[in-house]
Order: C-alpha cells, then structure tokens, then sequence
C-alpha cells in the first residue's frame, strides 16, 4: 500500500451498475477526493446476496469464489451499499467457513471492505466541510448497513448534521430483496408506513445508502404521487443532484 | 383467514385489508416498542442479565436429560407426577386421561400456548369436557372462535370496540343487559362471570414459563391472577410445558425473570409471578389434590441436534414480533400457525413440516430487528436462512423462484455475458421508458410494479461507460 493512496476497488453493486450508474460516478469522486487511487474491476458483476437469501447456497458460494478473486488484491474495497458490503463482510466468510481453501481468503476480503459512507468517515477521515450543505434531506437506514455494519454515525456526520430525522429511522422499508416481489402486499404496506412517517419530517429529499430500499420507496412514491425525491447518498455528497432523482422524469 | 402456513401471502392480504386489525397493531406497535425501550433505559446491566440468561439456557440445553430427570425426581418427591408426552396426540391423550379419572367436566385454562400447540381445547370439548379460558386476551378469543395472534396478546388483534360488541354479545344472556364500553368495565364483567367457574371447575391447567430442576417448582407469570385462581381452586392442577422450559435453579429462574417481563411488555415484573411445588400439603389453606406436570417434547429433541437449537432458548417474550415489520403489517393469524412472527417463522417449520411451512422463513425482510431485541440473542435470520436453504434444497419453494434464481446466478457468473446483456438490454429498456424515469408496467415484474413504479434505468451501465472513459487513455 501506498502511504499516499491507497489501491481502492470500486465494487459497484448490480443495482447501481444497471439502474444508476451516476452513483458509481460520484463514488469514485468522493474516493478520489477522500485521496483514494480508485479502481473498477471489469470482472464484477453481483455478489450474490439474491441467492444466498434465497436459499441458494451453491450459486451464492460460486458468485462469492468469483467476487472474492477479482478483489482479493486491493488495499480496500468499498461498495456504494450496506447490504452488499455486508454480504463480504459478514456472509461470505460465514458461508465459506468450512473451507479449507477459501475460508482464510474470504476474511481477509472481509477485514478490507467498507460500505462507502463508513470507509469516508471512519478510514479516511473525509472531511465534507466544504462540500455544499444538503437541505431538507432525511437520511434512510438500510437494515444491513445499520444493524450487521453499524451504519449510522458515518452518513449523518458526513451531512453535517442537517439530516432530518423521524422517529422511526431504524425501521425497516418493506424492500427486503426478493421479498418486495414475493409478498407485494406486505412488502407495500411496510412502504407505505416508512413513507407517511419520512414525509412527516418535512423532507423533500430522501438519501439513502441501498439503492434496493431507494428504488422500492422512490417506485412507490410514485405510484401514490408522493413529492419526494430519492437519490443514493454518494450523488447527495458529491454534489451530483443535477440528474433526474431515482423514478424521476426527465426535466 | 386460512390455518394454514402455505396460504400467508393470502392470508396476509386479507388482514392488510381489515381496518380494525390494522389500527389494533398500529397501537400494538407503538406500545410494546416505546415500553421496552423505557424499562430497558432504566437498568442498565439488561444487556448483561441477557448474555447470562442465555447461557444458562445453552447449559440447560447441552444436558437437558440430566435437569429433566433431576425435575422429575423433585416433583415426586414433593407429591406430583410428571408424564413424558412425545408428541402432540399423546399429550392431548394424557390430559384427557387425567381428567376423565377425577370427571371432570370442566376445565379452568391459564394461557398456553403449548395447549395451543397441541389443539387442546378442540381435543377436550369432542370429548365433553368444557375448557374455560380464563387470561382475559384467551377468554376474548375463545368467545370469537378465533386462534391467538400473538403469544403474549392473544386478542391483540382486536380493538376494544370489538370487544364490547363480543362481550355483549355472550354476556346478554347471563345478566349483563347493557353494553360497555369502557376498559374497566369490559374487564370487571370478564372477572365477573370467570370467578364462578374458578370455583366449579374440576381440573386447572395452566402452562408454564419455567421448570426448576432444583425444586421440581413450575413457575407462571400473569397480570390478572387468573393463574393462581385457576390452579388453586379444582381438584386437580396439570401443567403443560415443553421440555426447554427448564431451568436449574430457582436462583437461575429469578435471572430470567428479570428479563422476562422488561423484554416482552416493558414490565419490571409481571403483576403475579407464582411458584407451584406439589399439591396441597397437610396444613396448606388450599391448593389442589393432585399435581401433575405433563412434558412435552414434539420435536424439540430433534432440534437439539441441528444448528437449529439455538431456537430453543426462546422464552417466549413475543419481542421478536413487536419489532417485526412483517408481523406488525400482516398480523399473527396470517401466519396460519401456533406459533408467529420471527420464532414463529423458525418453529413451525419443525413442528409442522418444511414442507406445508416453507412461505414462513421467507416471510421475512431480514432487517435483524428481530435479533437485534432478542433477550435470548437468538440469531433469527441465520436461522430462517438455514431453512430457506433446506427448502431450495429440497425444491420446496415454488419452481418459477428457483428457475428465475438460476438464470440470474447463472449469467452472474459469466461476467462477459453478463455485461454484454446490460449493453444490449438498458438501452431498449431506456427507450421504452421514454423520459418519463419510470414504468407504471414492465413484463415479468408484476409482483413489483402491481403496487410500485419501476424506476428507469439511466442509460448505459456503469461498467459500460467506465469501461469506454478508459479504453481510449490506454
């Protein structure tokens, strides 16, 4: 490792890979304005959460080889996402412990991956006193980030402070993954609960750190024609509002 | 609402639909969350108290043969029985047994979720033995003809407007013309008409929250003292528990005790916490002839023996549920079993089938919450996950899941092609969106968008333009 910059990898997530690339833009500036040296790994592409939470263990444990190899050199990897940094961190040496092979490799991925919000904050010390001010802007915990990373701190600090808040900030959207599709009604309901209750703050702008939670509440949002706006925290942090807000029209 | 696990996502539609159910859990939520909290505020070695409870119980579990057969030799020795029950039809047939050898015709019933478990209020009225709930929460429901929603609120599902409807309904006829309304009022009319049948039942059964090794005590907790009404007054007191329910000492069952009521209603202790050791001695002022304590195991031995156990050490505090998105939205009937929420979603599996259960572990976000409040640290979602896994496994879940799953992972793993899919499919999927950032309908994505729009994606793929930002430097 370099005293200077660190050799980072940028670890996409599929969502933001296929649905918002201008997360992965914005993360990689404030990477690269943090003092990382950033890059992307071409080989990346789901780290495999869908089905290791769906009860496929064999293709979770292949996506994670493959994850796993392709980022294994870097000083650090960090990931624009609770759920999916997690799932290196604490899932992937979980489900390759009996591994002779690979159980060493997967810690030592764990021990080097970051949720971005967290590396910013608690690795390289990100100081965000000059970036602009955020205004009425509630923040939303992702289950993951919060309760299996800890997540909490690090994104509010880095807003400085201006983070709306409701009472109810560490309840969780009703997103869960395949659940949102698998029982629509619930997954919904719970939706419609955490929106009444962000709304409340008086928030025009919802920033969160998953873009599945993001995605789920900005699609129902729309549907009730809430006048919300949902955007990935790192577009908020880097500035980067100017783009039409997740589930958004063109201007 | 269907009895049946398989039917949640139907089941759980309906009570979506239910106004009445939906503002008693919104008022549920709000005071079983806020209580816990406070009571936890206020001592402050809670987290200690439940690191020790827990060990305990992974003590008590690793030589459970050795305190069951300790308890079963103090209860001898101070005049009870115990009868050992594998399953729920022996337990049934047990109860029925000691019953029927005093007549009875009665039967007075603290709450018990085990008797619950084992349907054994339907078992004893086919034959002509009339069980009295007498927990007011059971005493409501048994009046609806409805099963618990909850495994501390059984009628939590109901509002007080409901109530006095019921109560005025059934109490008509036995010279309570009027209807109240009022919370007292409701609850005096309830004590009212149980007080005459504590002293005319035959038989008391009760559960229990603890066994005590040492003592060959069983321990219950209750906020209305019907317990202590209902195990005193009849002849005979049989107490129905499952085998985990033990503990070693009386010391150990205090510890318990103390993170208990504080987890599961924000209580420091229940108003009644009642030792039971034995039937009435010479001398006693009262208590009953007959002591019998009836264990049942119906598949908690099998458990013992899987990564699964941890479940186990559940006391039954309910805090797994009152921190449940899924269970606060759906409601406890919507999980078509004994047994709800989280603990739920892990037990019923075991006891009745992964096969006919399988939608109840996948009835989760995985938010941890629930794991997060567990006084007994139980890890919930490593535990549903486990049974997702079996259930894939064992292709349980339906094929069309399975089959999406697959092609996912597999052009997941082959990363070319997986990017050469995202360059030819964001495109067309861009186009059809046509600026307006989102779709109302997409093909194939009816569970999302039936109820959500679908955002957009924004263009080309990050690694598409990330890799064409490089390409021409090199």
């Amino acid at each position: 490792m370099s005293a200077e910059k660190p050799d980072t990898a940028l670890f996409i997530t599929c969502l933001a890979d296929l649905f918002r690339p201008a997360v992965g833009f914005a993360t990689v500036k404030l990477l690269e304005r943090a003092g990382c040296a950033v890059d992307v790994p071409m080989g990346q592409t789901c780290c495999g959460q869908p089905a290791y939470n769906s009860g496929d263990s064999t293709s979770a444990r292949a996506l994670a080889l493959q994850t796993i190899r392709l980022l294994m050199d870097y000083d650090y990897v960090v990931a624009p996402s609770g759920s999916c940094a997690a799932m290196i961190r604490l899932h992937y040496p979980a489900l390759l412990a009996g591994d002779p092979e690979w159980a060493e490799r997967a810690r030592a991925l764990a021990g080097r991956t970051w949720e971005l919000t967290q590396f910013l904050h608690q690795v390289m010390k990100y100081d965000a006193s000059t970036d602009e001010m955020p205004e009425k802007t509630a923040y939303l915990d992702s289950c993951s980030g919060l309760r299996e990373l800890g997540v909490s701190d690090a994104p509010r600090a880095l807003l400085r402070g201006s983070v709306l808040e409701s009472g109810d900030s560490d309840a969780c959207c009703g997103f869960g993954g395949t659940f949102c599709v698998k029982y629509t009604a619930v997954s919904t309901a719970i939706a419609d609960k955490k929106l009444d209750s962000l709304a409340a703050t008086g928030a025009t702008r919802v920033a969160g750190g998953d873009l599945g939670c993001l995605m789920h509440l900005a699609g129902r949002a729309a549907r009730r024609g809430l006048d919300l706006e949902f955007r990935h925290v790192a577009e908020v942090l880097a500035g980067e509002t100017q783009s039409p807000a997740i589930a958004a029209r063109d201007n | 609402m269907q009895r049946n696990p398989a039917a949640f996502n139907a089941n759980a539609a309906e009570a979506l639909r239910n106004a009445d159910m939906q503002s008693a859990l919104r008022a549920a939520e709000q005071g079983f969350g806020a209580k816990r909290r406070k009571s936890i505020e206020r001592l402050p070695e809670f987290d200690a108290l439940c690191d020790q409870a827990a060990a305990i119980k992974d003590h008590v579990l690793d030589h459970l043969d050795v305190y069951l057969e300790r308890f079963e030799a103090q209860v001898f020795a101070t005049g009870g029985m115990v009868h050992w029950c594998e399953d729920a039809q022996s337990a049934r047939a047990k109860i029925l047994a000691l019953c029927q050898s005093v007549n009875a015709r009665t039967v007075t019933k603290g709450k018990s979720m085990v008797s619950e478990e084992i349907g054994l209020n339907p078992f004893l009225e086919a034959n002509n033995i009339r069980p009295i709930e007498t927990d007011l929460g059971e005493y409501i429901i048994q009046l609806a003809d409805e099963p618990p929603s909850h495994i501390i609120g059984p009628a939590l599902h109901k509002t007080k407007d409901q109530v006095s409807d019921l109560f005025h309904d059934h109490h008509r006829k036995l010279g309570f013309p009027h209807r109240v309304e009022e919370g007292e009022a409701l609850v005096g009319e309830a004590r009212a008409i149980l007080r005459e049948k504590y002293l005319s039942a035959d038989v008391g059964v009760t559960g229990a929250n603890f066994l005590i090794a040492e003592t060959g005590s069983t321990v219950i907790v209750t906020n209305e003292g019907n317990g202590d009404m209902t195990q005193i007054f009849p002849r005979m007191h049989i107490v129905l528990a499952s085998i985990e329910k033990i503990v070693p000492t009386l010391e150990d069952a205090a510890t318990f005790l103390r993170v208990l009521a504080r987890s599961a209603t924000g209580q420091e202790m229940s108003v009644y916490t009642t030792f039971s050791t034995g039937p009435k001695r010479k001398g006693d002022a009262d208590g009953p002839d007959q002591f019998h304590v009836v264990l049942l195991d119906n598949g908690r031995s099998r458990m013992l023996a899987t990564s699964q156990r941890e479940m186990l050490r559940c006391i039954r505090c309910g805090a797994c549920m009152n921190h449940c998105p899924v269970y606060m939205a759906a409601g406890g009937h919507a999980y078509g079993a004994t047994y709800m929420g989280p603990m739920g979603s892990v037990l019923t599996p075991h006891f009745d089938g992964l096969a006919r259960a399988q939608a109840l572990p996948f009835a989760s976000t995985f938010c941890g919450r629930c794991e997060s409040v567990c006084p007994m640290r139980i890890p919930l979602p490593r535990l549903m996950r486990e049974l997702r896994n079996t259930a894939h496994d064992a292709r349980l879940t339906p094929a069309r899941e399975r089959l999406w799953l697959r092609l996912w992972s597999w052009i997941a793993q082959r990363p070319p092609l997986y990017h050469r899919l995202a360059r030819m499919g964001l495109p067309l999927l861009g186009r059809l969106a046509r600026g307006r950032g989102r779709f109302a309908w997409l093909p194939l994505a009816s569970g999302w968008t039936r109820t959500r729009d679908f955002p957009a994606p924004q263009g080309k793929s990050f690694i598409t333009q990330w890799a064409a930002r490089r390409t021409p430097e090199k």
